[in-house]
């Protein structure tokens, strides 16, 4: 549990569209790492090229590395569907399957790995992964009730419950916050704290006040104009890119004075 | 609680909403067009009934067949489930697979193509594969049908022995599923093309192959959708008069053998062959057999609706 990812001059691209250029990053385990910029300066692409995602769109594809714990995500022989099983995702607006009770919803995972678990061992689960996300106590008496029938900020704790139901090294979240009121994005940014323990966390967010709160390191993107290619401007420690960033575009973000 | 001052009942006009001219003429149609429909489906109904009446209440003897309705009636409704069923069976499960590949399968160039070629079968009248169905599937299928003889004799369905012709109650079934499966396949695509990406992502994001996917997210969503489409294939199924009616010359047998020359005929088939030649009661018993289709559609109608309502909550619709 809990690798580094590693981000080693890397490329994105749509078809023959180069969205995001030459990142280097080093995201450290157990730590969460705040992806902050503009609209539309490929944030949100590097974090869904880091689990494979963009890649749902056809003619995606990256150039140069990306490592998990050193072992290349884009080698030959190197399944999609392996890596997204590795790093779970948690996305903008909650999205649990509305077909599937709560129950199902967060042993929806361990039914792909084909892992067959006992009755006990999958209540335990359930209530692993629901108390691991906060979520427990409100759901505990109704887990056969559909995960639509919640909150949207319930949702998205369920959302996140099934994200960690599999135990992933790595956990994106593409800006989990966006959707939900303030009481429920607190509620978010606290059970991001809790789950750094254990997880090497990455969210994108717009909100740099959230940024400042939850993360531990920050890494800025930006972008020159439309149709130019995003990437990455700075990357430190949160409170270094928050007080004395190193470029003036970024002190130009965080303080409010640009995008 | 206690009301120490009552307010003096100030003159409330009657607080009409207001509503725009253009939205009371639209909410006017619309009502409209929604009574309509249960005007002439009550006039079908009230004419079919009004009309079967006299079946019912004639001495046997008068009636064709010279026996009682139930006998005279039994087997077209008979030859009517079994062939719609067969043709369910066959049509269902290929138009969820054909629609699955145009959806998220096939490339986008070739998906559209496909998708024109299936919404094109669907307007295809229905003499047409009853020409085809009697004209080159029968004789086709001869082989093909003697060979089940040979292997699955033993099954009741396939005991034989094979029509010379190959107009059989099997070649009627697969027509007609050859006949329902782009209106199946039409609704099936609808329905997979609106899964919202959201949960397909999600089920991609947790590991989830396309197939798995498919399973998780596309299918369940579009359960509903597949339903509807096939009770419109099945209503057409159950209600095509000219291919059954080409194909199979029907005799009032009760029989499970899909490939024998005996058949049960289907109620639209025999109504359409009988109807030119039938006078006085004959006509009133044709039109009970129409009432009990129309029935028998009803109640296909609601078992499917049931079957949707059922886990609504789970439907993803809230």
């Amino acid at each position: 549990m809990s690798k580094a990812v590693t981000a080693k001059n890397l490329n994105i691209y749509y078809g023959s569209f180069l969205a995001v250029e030459g990142v280097d990053m080093e995201i450290k385990p157990k730590t969460v790492t705040a992806l902050i910029g503009p609209s539309g300066c490929g944030k949100s692409t590097f974090l869904r090229s880091i689990n494979r995602m963009h890649e749902v769109i056809p003619g995606a594809r990256v150039e140069g590395k990306l490592e998990l714990d050193g072992r290349d995500l884009y080698g030959s022989g190197v399944d999609p569907v392996g890596v997204r099983r590795q790093i779970g995702m948690v996305f903008q607006r909650p999205n649990p399957f509305p077909t599937m009770s709560i129950y199902e919803n967060v042993i929806a995972g361990q039914r792909l790995n084909n892992k067959r678990a006992g009755k006990k061992a999958t209540d335990e689960l359930v209530e692993r992964s629901l108390r691991g996300a906060n979520l427990w106590n409100e759901v505990k008496d109704r887990l056969d009730k559909p995960g639509s029938s919640l909150s949207g900020g319930q949702q998205q704790r369920l959302c996140i419950a099934r994200a960690i139901a599999v135990q992933p090294d790595v956990l994106l979240m593409d800006e989990p916050c966006s959707a939900l009121d303030p009481i429920s994005t607190l509620a978010i940014e606290d059970l991001i704290n809790e789950l750094k323990t254990d997880y090497t966390i990455v969210i994108v967010t717009h909100n740099m006040q959230q940024a400042a709160r939850v993360s531990d390191f920050t890494g800025f993107f930006n972008i020159e104009g439309t149709g130019k290619p995003g990437h990455l401007v700075e990357m430190d420690e949160t409170k270094t890119i928050f007080s004395q960033p190193k470029q003036k575009a970024t002190e130009d973000y965080v303080s409010g004075r640009f995008g | 609680m206690s009301a120490p001052t009552t307010t003096p009942a100030t003159a409330t006009p009657s607080t009409k909403p207001v509503r725009q001219l253009g939205d009371r003429i639209f909410a006017g149609s619309a009502t409209g067009a929604g009574v309509l429909i249960l005007i002439v489906l009550a006039g079908v109904a009230v004419f079919l009934i009004a009309q079967a009446i006299p079946a019912f209440t004639a001495s046997p003897e008068e009636l064709p067949g010279g026996r009682n309705l139930a006998v005279y009636i039994g087997p077209l409704v008979f030859g009517t489930l079994l062939s719609a069923l067969i043709a369910l069976l066959i049509a269902t499960p290929l138009a969820v697979a054909v629609a699955l590949f145009i959806t998220h399968y096939a490339p986008r160039r070739l998906a559209q193509g496909l998708g024109y070629v299936v919404d094109l079968l669907a307007a295809v009248p229905s003499i047409v594969y009853g020409l085809w169905g009697v004209a080159v599937l029968a004789p086709a299928s001869l082989p093909f049908m003697t060979r089940l003889q040979d292997y699955l004799g033993w099954i009741p369905l396939f005991a034989g022995p094979v029509s010379a012709t190959g107009r059989t109650m099997l070649v009627v079934g697969v027509t007609l599923a050859v006949m329902i499966l782009p209106i199946i396949t039409a609704v099936s695509r609808e329905v997979f093309l609106q899964t919202p990406k959201l949960h397909e992502e999600a089920a991609l994001a947790l590991g989830a192959t396309r197939w798995e996917m498919i399973r998780m997210a596309v299918l369940p969503f579009g359960r509903s959708g597949i339903i509807s489409g096939a009770m419109l294939g099945l209503g057409r199924a159950l209600g095509e008069t000219m291919a059954v009616a080409i194909i199979l010359s029907g005799s009032g047998i009760v029989t499970f053998n899909l490939i024998s020359s005996s058949n049960p005929s289907s109620i639209a088939a025999n109504i359409a062959l009988q109807f030119p030649d039938s006078t006085g009661v004959a006509v009133n018993t044709l039109i009970a057999s129409g009432l009990v289709l129309f029935v028998i559609t009803l109640l296909v109608n609601s078992i499917a609706r049931w079957i949707i309502n059922r886990r609504r909550e789970f439907s993803g619709a809230n």
